[in-house]
Formats: structure tokens, sequence, C-alpha cells
């Protein structure tokens, strides 16, 4: 996928023709509903939101510019929670990144069965968040049954889910769930890459590794960017199960950010929350905005 | 060499065998628990539904010893209130996935198919609102919701999903793939513009919008925050997050209702899970 800003493409104003300017109404009448859609329901609130995050009192009684930043950023919680987010994105994420292009590169040699695998991999992306937790809540309790297995062995046991060993937990249910969902995309991108060059390159007598290097990673690299960009939104929803697993206070290696938006909007916070979500906001809008910019410079041309 | 080859390939499939194993661990788990009998649970898991100091730890038990249907009949038969519920989230699924499809398939169509001022930059900021985590839009929604007078009924639930920009996205993808001629082709021979969209974008393509269908589906069907933050009785909680609740108490009844939830998206993935795939790579390429 490649986006790039083609308004600078913008077609001449003056001189439409009839058609051309029937085709337009139509063209804003279908996408109308989307539209509004997004802008009752994303770029309003944001707006509202944003508003909060800088007044103070009830429905934004008085401006106190950036007074409820520098509260959150004094805040324990929110120094912990984010913390906590970095650190489980830059575990996750490249874990998962690695383990991803692996198996595609392995399912890319055709062998009995990869197309089926293909798609089981697929399979935890659809389970409900639900039935998995109460597998991992039997396997890692204090009494379940990996604790069992650690006992027969004469290893001490630990509470999983109450110890710092709760992070990797998240992590491997991580991995598990969307492992899958990059494979699919990368295994896209290294199947658009034409045989012939691989062809050629055997006649030229290139080794494997030539191939891979010379080959394979320049011409993936585009799609490597969107699984980069996918993983991190994947990682967001962890949330789900840090939450069923542990509830609104887990154990600290696992408390996110978003157990602080949800705890302040229980609280009735609105401020603090609105200064999270906006921060949390712009980082993600940094970087899509890095990353496409990163894309469209070493990718192809940018189209729309 | 051709030998190795086949060596390689004899150990991938070990491999995948491995994994594959691995992915399908909880499911075959969950079905396997949902066919034991309360106290067959209750035997194994007791240690984890009620920990007590010094208690022995839990033991991986995978085949029943007793198959019993007990569970199946509770939630089934005895107690109608989880197949209602059922039931009730299938149709709220059903609500999001169809306002979900009419709103992409029409934008879709503008995006991929029409040239209009601001589309660049009103489809980056699509994709932008695209990979919002929900908790940056979950509380803003609220209020808006709150204003409009629609907290705590399923409006809550249908509308901001069926927006979702993301099927937007992939329908413009997919539509993108439709070559012009086709689309020029039945204007000339006099198709409206819905007749356009219907009868000739849709059907060519065709796999990615059952795929469109199935990840608004799945998604609408593992909803766990937006209920929480909209719906303020439980009782209304659909499967996704009743079934969290569940768990905790009642470990046998759990494992059937979490079959129950793994039906459709089984049966769906079942069936259609190479438009699953195509649909999923159709969001990667351009």
């Amino acid at each position: 996928m490649t986006i790039g800003l083609s308004a600078r493409r913008r077609t001449p104003r003056p001189h439409l023709s009839r058609r051309q300017r029937a085709a337009r109404r139509t063209a804003w009448l279908l996408a109308f509903p989307v539209l509004a859609g997004l802008a009752v329901f994303f770029a309003v609130p944001f707006a509202i939101t944003l508003w909060y995050s800088v007044t103070f009192g009830v429905g934004g009684a008085s401006f106190v510019g950036l007074a409820n930043y520098i509260n959150v950023f004094g805040s324990a919680a929110f120094r912990l929670a984010a913390a906590n987010t970095a650190r489980f994105l830059c575990t996750g994420v490249p874990v998962i990144m690695a383990l991803g292009f692996g198996i595609a590169l392995l399912l890319q040699r055709k062998f009995a069965g990869s197309k089926l695998f293909r798609s089981v991999l697929l399979f935890p992306m659809v389970l409900p968040v639900a039935s998995v937790v109460m597998v991992v809540d039997v396997f890692f309790s204090r009494y379940g049954i990996v604790n069992g297995w650690l006992e027969g062995l004469g290893v001490p046991l630990t509470d999983w889910m109450n110890s710092p060993r709760a992070f990797w937990v998240l992590i491997g249910l991580y991995v598990w769930k969307n492992c899958g969902y990059n494979v699919i995309l990368m295994l896209a991108g290294l199947n658009m890459i034409p045989t012939e060059y691989y062809q050629a390159a055997d006649i030229e007598g290139a080794s494997g590794r030539q191939k891979f290097t010379r080959i394979t990673l320049p011409l993936i690299w585009p799609s490597l960017f969107f699984v980069f960009v996918m993983s991190v939104v994947n990682s967001f929803k962890s949330y789900r199960e840090a939450f069923l697993l542990g509830g609104k206070h887990p154990h600290d290696s696992i408390y996110l950010l978003q157990h602080f938006l949800n705890n302040n909007f229980e609280n009735l916070n609105y401020q603090r929350l609105s200064v999270a979500a906006v921060m949390l906001f712009m980082v993600i809008f940094a970087l899509v905005a890095v990353l496409y910019g990163l894309q469209s410079k070493y990718g192809e041309e940018a189209q729309l | 060499m051709k030998q190795r080859r086949k060596l390689a390939d004899n150990l991938c499939l070990f491999l995948f065998t491995v994994l594959g194993a691995l992915v399908l661990f909880p499911v075959v788990y969950t079905v396997a628990g949902s066919f034991m009998s309360p106290a067959e649970v209750l035997h194994y898991y007791q240690a984890v539904q009620s920990p007590a100091q010094g208690a022995a730890s839990a033991r991986l038990h995978l085949v029943p010893d007793l198959i019993s249907l007990e569970s199946f009949y509770q939630i089934l038969l005895r107690r109608p209130d989880y197949l209602i519920k059922f039931w009730n989230s299938l149709l709220l699924c059903a609500g999001i996935v169809a306002g979900q499809m009419a709103v992409s398939c029409l934008g879709g169509f503008a995006f991929a198919k029409y040239r209009f001022r601001g589309k660049g930059v009103l489809f980056y900021l699509l994709i932008i609102l695209m990979m919002m985590p929900v908790q940056v839009t979950l509380v803003p929604n609220y209020i808006v919701l709150d204003r409009m007078g629609l907290l705590d009924s399923w409006w809550a639930l249908v509308l901001p999903a069926a927006f979702l920009p993301f099927g937007t996205f992939l329908m413009t993808q997919i539509f993108r793939s439709v070559p012009d001629e086709i689309v020029d082709a039945a204007r000339l021979d006099g198709a409206s513009t819905l007749g356009v969209l219907v009868r000739v974008l849709v059907p060519a393509g065709k796999g990615g919008f059952i795929s469109l269908v199935l990840l608004s589906f799945i998604d609408a069907w593992n909803m766990v925050e937006q209920p929480m933050v909209f719906l303020t009785d439980p009782v209304r909680y659909p499967l996704s997050v009743f079934l969290a609740t569940v768990s905790r108490q009642n470990f046998s009844l759990s494992f059937a209702c979490g079959v129950l939830a793994m039906a459709p998206v089984l049966l769906l993935f079942l069936f259609f899970n190479e438009e699953l795939v195509e649909g999923i790579e159709f969001s990667g390429i351009k």
C-alpha cells in the first residue's frame, strides 16, 4: 500500500464539462455516508477531547493551557503506563516481525499443506478473546497447569499473572494471536516479487544469500513497513487480554496506557483521560506519518 | 540435491504441524472441557476456580473420563438466557456488518473510481483514523453518544462500528483492483451509479467483499471495550463480554459457553478461510 497526497496532482479547476461535474457530485454523494459517520463518531469527538485536555472543570469551564499535561506527566501511574506500553511495543513488535518473516519465508517454498497452514495460522485472530483468556487462566494461575508441571520438575512456583512474568505471558499471547496476520501480509509481499528475477539471478549464478539480500529484501520493504504499522496497531489491542486476565489493576508489569485511560474514565476524570488520549493519538500519528514518509522515499513513487 | 529438498520439505511439515497444534490448542481444549461433566471439571480444576492454600495444582486433562452433555444441556435448554444472549449477539453483529458493508461499498466506490477535490487528504485521514486504538476514540464516542441520547441502547454499539474506517479502506483497495474499462463499459450500457456498484463492482470484487463481511463480523463478535463503556446494564452485554464474566464463576459452564462463542467464527473460518486470507492480502497490497 502506498499513500501519497495526490492533492498536488489536482485537476485544473475551470472548464469542467457538465458530465465531469455530475461525476463529482456523485462522488461526494457516495462518499457522504462514510465521511459524515467519521465526522460524527471520530472527528468531532476528537475535537472535544482536545478541548477537554486544555480546560478545567465540568464541560470545559476554563482554559488552563498545558496544566493538565504537566499534571499527567507528573503522575506515577501515567509514567508507569507509558513505560509499559513502550516496553510492550519495543519487545513485541520486533519479535512478531522476525517470527512472521521467518514463517513467511518457510511457507513461500511450496510443500505439501503449505496453503492449509497459511490459513490455520490465521485462526487465533478469529477466536473470541474471552475463550482464549479462559484457557490462559487455567494454565497460568497460581494453581494452574503450568505450575503443576513446574512442581513436578521441582522448580519453585510463581504466581504468573501477579509477577513480572505477566508481561511475558501477554507478549506470548500477542505473538500467538497476531503472527498469522503478519505472515499473510508478508507472504503476499513475497509472492509479488516476479519469479523472473530469481531465475535471472540463478543464471548469473547468484548464491541463495545474495538472492535474499539483493532481491527479496529490497522488494519486500514496502510490505514490511505496512506490517510494522499493523503490528503496532494490533499491539494496542492486547489491552483486552490484559484487562480480562488482570482486571482494572493488574500486576504493575502489564499496567498499560489503556488501563490508565479506562480507570480515569471510571473516575470521571475527563481531563487526565483526554490528555492521555491526545498524546496517544499524536504518537501514532507521528509514527504513521514518518513511516509513510520513509516508505514513499524508499518505495516506488507515491501514488494513490 | 533432490533428497535434500525432500528433507527440507519434511522438516517444514513437521515444524508447521507443531505450530498448527499450538494455534489450535485452545479450541481443542475448550471443546474437550465442554464434554466433561461438571463434577469432572470441578475435580480437575478446583484449584484454579477457588484457590486454596496448599492445594494441588490443576493437571492437564484433555480426554473426558466420561463424555457428558450436561454443560450443553445447562446452557442450551435449562437456562435459556445463554442461548438468548447468543442469538441477540448474532443479531447485533448482523446489524453492524450490514451497516458497515453499505457504508464501505459506497465510500470505496467513491475513493476508488472517482476523482474529487481533497480525495488524497481524506483518504490519508481515513488511514490515520483506522490506526487509532479503540481507547482513543472510545471516550469521545461516549460523549457524542451521550449527547445523542443513544447510550445504553444497541445503537451505541452499532453506529460507531458501522462507520469504522477500515471497511472503506478495504473496499477502496478492492474496487481499485477492478479494471476501469469494465466500469466504463457498464456505464455506456446505461447502468446507473448504484447499478454499476451492485452489478459490476461488487461481483468483480466478490472475494474481497466476503472477506470484509468476515472481518467486520469477527471484529463485532469479539467486541469487548465498547459494550463495557456504552452499556451500563450488564444484562445487556453481548456474549463476548458476558463470557468473560462467566468464566471465573463456573468452569464447566464456561467451557460450553466458550464453545458457543467460538461456533460462529469457527464455522465462518472453516468455510471462508480462503476469502479471509485474500482480504488480508488486499489490505496490504496497494
